[in-house]
């Protein structure tokens, strides 16, 4: 059986919930892994969770990035092991180049959280094998930089390569201005890198996993990955 | 006497003066000393007998509520906040707190050090914060300085709690121009604790070590607590340097590591640092030991060279705990601390005796015996005096006939779903991570009541802040009696059991007599009706010299009201439409009077008449009927009449579900005013499956709660039978649009 890892940065406050929707929605085996860890054998599955790693002074995710366990996490990565950032992680995942793009304060320059729905635009990674192409899922955003950029040629390379997972719609799925709400470049909510081992996303599939809780559109992304686990 | 370089001034009783000591109690304090205290000893005094941390102009009156319950673990006043026992071995730790001054003179940063406090409050007890709420109350949006207020409370509130991952799952935003010059924002935290995980705010053991952990302290909101205990003047922007500065990061590594070096078991006591900071910490836990306590100033780490002792004890530096060690056990605290990078160094020990010593460069700066300094102690209390207002008779006697009505009930509903105070708070509430902790089960908006799941049981938190201060105003004791009653019926609506209450009460300046007499009827109020409703008052805080240059506030005393639902998953309840077809009923009192109500503020520009009427008897009827009927699964759909009435509240139901309904109102009584804007307590809508109607309808009769059939939900108009005809889109943009457009503009 896989075993995934939570990464804990102080400042971190995503990482309960990722274990939460790991160990006790999806079953599987969960590890938390200290900023100051140096060893990650035994780990399959890379979480980099969300919150505000080191208060996010200075810029999101930018002294993270220079913690003892991201060096680690960046060789696992280029070694192609899977590494999914979200919201938070995501930007640390940025800042260690680990995926292409930067993040700027959302347009309106204010903190949102809410549920959004994003379209899934690629099936061609292990986050997303078990979508549908177009599928539309609801789920939590809750950030205050998360407007993606990135310049002209690096998008086309997004495009031209299949990188972009997940993209802001609305309920229908159409790519309105209302649904960018965060003025994202192309509405990127999710990417891969070229290797398509590496994920960021600022939406927070951990928080949709039950129905109590308002959506259980999280699920199928760790459906996938599961499955994606259980055949290699 | 000090070999300082800087020259202390001479105490005497002008300093005292300056320091908002009166006359008597600087003559008090050198009779009980017997000698005329230092400067230093002179500032302790004064920040431990200020209004805010002494209570001293309220405690007398706080003793009548009624504070014993059998499911409350820790009482009134005990530690540093009210726990309740919720069962399956899981207590709740909660309590409301106001930072209204500061967010005057510095909203972003009063705002989010209101946040941390409270939380610090909390986790000093062992509990881990779970939810947060607030109440926050602001001038009219027309005026530019209340929209920069709000925006910078809101992103206060925001960045604080969101960087510490706590979600905010219900509050109030009130804006009325009684609270122009002089916001309220009042933060509330509710945490959890495993049963003998709980910490005790205790310095006790001869020889044990003390410890300050956390940041170091700087010259940051000295005398934070005098400045809460006066009026807000033009003077007092040059108050700015007594509002503390947060650090939310540092206040989320001092919980994780507060929760982490508790489980080591060598903490005898903790307590936070607020108000009054070392002085106030280390002085209420002596006192509560019976001990005394020595500590080294010179220890302290430091933001900055050359602080005097008196400003290391008077220094509100935030995300600081002061802590008693079992001795010889320090350094596995210090451990705990270091990995998260944290200070924790020992300043002292628990000494014989019974006095605070504070000792710096080898001198003994202050020695004060602890019991002289603390609330409920020594420090001063008094029974102030009381008078009626005089426009209580006038308003009272307002004559709602006296007024033109319009008959366009269509555009009146408009109108309501447009006033800033019922308009939707989206843009409040979306700068709040109300997700986080992955328990919200129903957030901020849609609903009266936030509900959390409790993860590894199935019960659900419940909890909601409330208060109607133009009620209070009208009629105190009848506000009082509705702050709680309402508060309650929320939470009943969502299908929990009121449990009990912490409150926070912002008052004007105690020494004017009508407030006093204001402030004591509030406060009886509340008191009949938490005896009627079983939910004690497990603390709280008080807020006096809440006052602008025209006056004081709307009297506020603000409910936090905690509830538990037994089942999360089948019986939360929401008030938005469910299905077509479900029966609309209306359940609960006749609709009667319209003084205080949002309609004739809205629509007239009056704030007047006597408050809603309200009936406590019946009130707890027809809560323990409605949640027996949530509890038999009878009901889909359930909303609090309150501000607006019913118009209002079949509105938002319609918003909220995006469905219609078509509805008459012809079997109420009263007239067709009353019917649709009165705000007479103890009236809920219900929407049930329209095969229940029969068992609902015995149900209620059973209980002696008379029912009323409105209709169906159906479509998407929302029509009252030749009133009131509102297509729900339109409703919901007219709901959603307020906010932004006035905080665009």
């Amino acid at each position: 059986m896989a075993t995934f890892g939570v990464l804990v940065f102080p400042g971190s406050n995503c990482d309960h919930d990722a274990y939460h929707a790991l160990k006790h929605v999806m079953n599987s085996e969960v590890k938390f892994l200290w900023h100051k860890d140096t060893d990650l054998s035994g780990i399959d599955f890379l979480i980099v969770p969300g919150g505000f790693s080191y208060g996010d002074y200075l810029r999101s995710g930018a002294i993270a990035r220079f913690s003892p366990v991201m060096q680690e996490v960046v060789r696992f990565a280029e070694k192609g092991g899977p590494v999914m950032g979200i919201c938070n992680g995501f930007q640390i995942l940025l800042e260690a180049g680990l995926i292409p793009g930067a993040m700027m304060h959302n347009e309106k320059l204010q903190f949102v959280c809410k549920n959004v729905y994003i379209r899934t635009e690629s099936t061609d990674s292990i986050y997303t094998s078990g979508l549908e192409k177009g599928q539309i899922l609801d789920i939590p955003v809750s950030h205050g930089e998360g407007n993606y950029f990135i310049e002209q040629d690096g998008l086309k390379s997004l495009q031209d390569n299949d990188q972009i997972l997940f993209r802001y719609c609305n309920e229908q799925g159409e790519l309105t201005e209302e649904a960018n709400f965060n003025g994202s470049v192309d509405h990127i909510a999710g990417i891969v890198n070229k290797q398509r081992n590496v994920l960021g996303m600022m939406p927070h599939p951990e928080r949709a996993m039950e129905k109590l809780l308002g959506s259980e559109d999280g699920k199928p992304i760790f459906e996938s990955i599961l499955n994606s686990l259980s055949v290699a | 006497m000090s070999k300082s370089a800087i020259q202390e001034p001479t105490v005497n009783l002008e300093l005292a003066l300056d320091h908002g000591l009166t006359e008597e109690e600087y003559e008090m304090i050198l009779s009980r000393l017997g000698r005329t205290p230092t400067f230093t000893e002179l500032g302790v005094y004064s920040v431990m007998w200020s209004e805010h941390c002494s209570y001293k102009n309220s405690i007398i009156e706080l003793k009548k509520l009624p504070s014993e319950g059998e499911n409350l673990l820790v009482g009134a006043g005990e530690e540093n906040a009210g726990l309740v026992d919720l069962g399956d071995g899981l207590g709740c730790a909660f309590k409301i707190e106001s930072h209204n001054h500061p967010s005057a003179i510095e909203p972003y940063q009063g705002a989010a050090t209101g946040v941390g406090g409270i939380h610090r409050d909390i986790f000093t007890m062992g509990a881990r914060p779970v939810a947060s709420l607030n109440s926050l109350r602001f001038g009219s949006m027309e005026n530019p300085k209340v929209r920069y207020l709000l925006d910078g409370v809101v992103r206060g509130i925001g960045d604080y709690g969101n960087s510490f991952g706590v979600p905010v799952i219900a509050g109030e935003v009130v804006f009325d121009e009684s609270y122009e010059g002089n916001p309220l924002v009042n933060a509330m935290s509710i945490g959890l604790v495993k049963e003998g995980e709980t910490a005790s705010a205790i310095a006790e053991g001869i020889g044990n070590p003390v410890l300050i952990v956390g940041a170091s302290t700087g010259r940051d909101g000295i005398h934070g607590a005098t400045f809460a205990s006066e009026e807000i003047s033009e003077e007092s922007e040059a108050k700015r340097p007594s509002v503390q500065v947060g650090d939310p990061f540092t206040e989320k590594l001092l919980l994780e590591a507060s929760l982490e070096v508790l489980k080591t078991g060598a903490v005898i006591g903790m307590q936070d640092m607020g108000a009054a900071g070392i002085a106030c910490s280390s002085s209420e836990m002596t006192a509560k030991g019976g001990q005394g306590m020595r500590v080294d100033l010179d220890k302290v780490p430091a933001r900055e060279d050359g602080m005097t002792a008196y400003e290391l004890l008077l220094s509100e530096s935030q995300e600081r705990m002061l802590i008693v060690a079992e001795k010889g056990r320090e350094q596995e605290i210090i451990d705990v601390y270091e990995k998260w990078d944290l200070h924790a160094v020992v300043i002292g020990e628990v000494v014989e005796g019974d006095k605070v010593t504070y000792w710096k460069e080898g001198e003994v700066k202050a020695e004060i015996p602890a019991e002289h300094l603390v609330l409920g102690g020594g420090a001063p209390q008094y029974v102030r005096e009381t008078k009626k207002p005089a426009y209580l008779d006038e308003v009272q006697n307002f004559d709602a006939n006296s007024i033109e009505h319009s008959d366009d009930h269509t555009e009146i509903t408009k109108k309501l779903l447009s006033s800033p105070n019922i308009a939707s708070k989206k843009w409040v509430h979306e700068q709040y991570d109300t997700m986080v902790r992955t328990n919200t089960v129903t957030g901020p908006g849609a609903s009266d009541s936030g509900v959390i799941r409790i993860k590894g049981t199935k019960k659900g938190l419940v909890a909601k802040t409330d208060c109607n201060g133009r009620y209070v105003y009208l009629n105190p004791r009848k506000g009082g009696q509705i702050a709680v009653a309402e508060s309650a019926r929320n939470v009943v609506c969502s299908g929990a059991k009121p449990m009990a209450i912490t409150n926070c009460l912002n008052f004007g300046n105690p020494y004017k007599p009508e407030v006093y007499w204001t402030f004591k009827e509030a406060l009886g109020g509340m008191g009949d009706a938490c005896r009627a409703l079983n939910t004690p008052v497990t603390g709280g805080n008080v807020s006096f010299y809440n006052e602008n240059p025209n006056g004081a506030i709307f009297p506020s005393p603000i409910i936090g009201m905690l509830g538990v639902i037994e089942d999360v998953e089948k019986h939360r309840t929401t008030p938005a439409f469910k299905n077509e077809g479900d029966i609309v009923l209306y359940i609960g009192a006749d609709r009667k009077g319209l003084g205080g109500s949002e309609y004739l503020k809205a629509v007239h520009g009056l704030t007047t008449g006597d408050a809603p009427e309200i009936d406590l008897d019946f009130e707890v009827k027809l809560q323990e009927a409605l949640l027996t009927a949530i509890k038999l699964g009878l009901v889909n759909a359930a909303h609090d009449l309150s501000d607006g009435g019913l118009a209002t509240s079949l509105a938002e139901m319609a918003i909220f579900g995006r469905k219609g309904a078509e509805l008459s109102v012809e079997t109420l009584k009263g007239s067709t005013h009353e019917i649709l804007y009165s705000e007479a307590q103890s009236g809920v809508v219900i929407t049930i499956p329209a095969p229940e109607l029969q068992t609902v309808k015995h149900h209620f009769d059973e209980a002696g709660v008379p029912l009323y059939e409105l209709g169906v939900v159906k479509g998407d108009t929302l029509s009252i039978k030749d009133l009131v005809s509102i297509n729900v889109t339109e409703a919901d943009e007219i709901y959603e649009s307020v906010l932004p457009k006035a905080m665009a503009g």
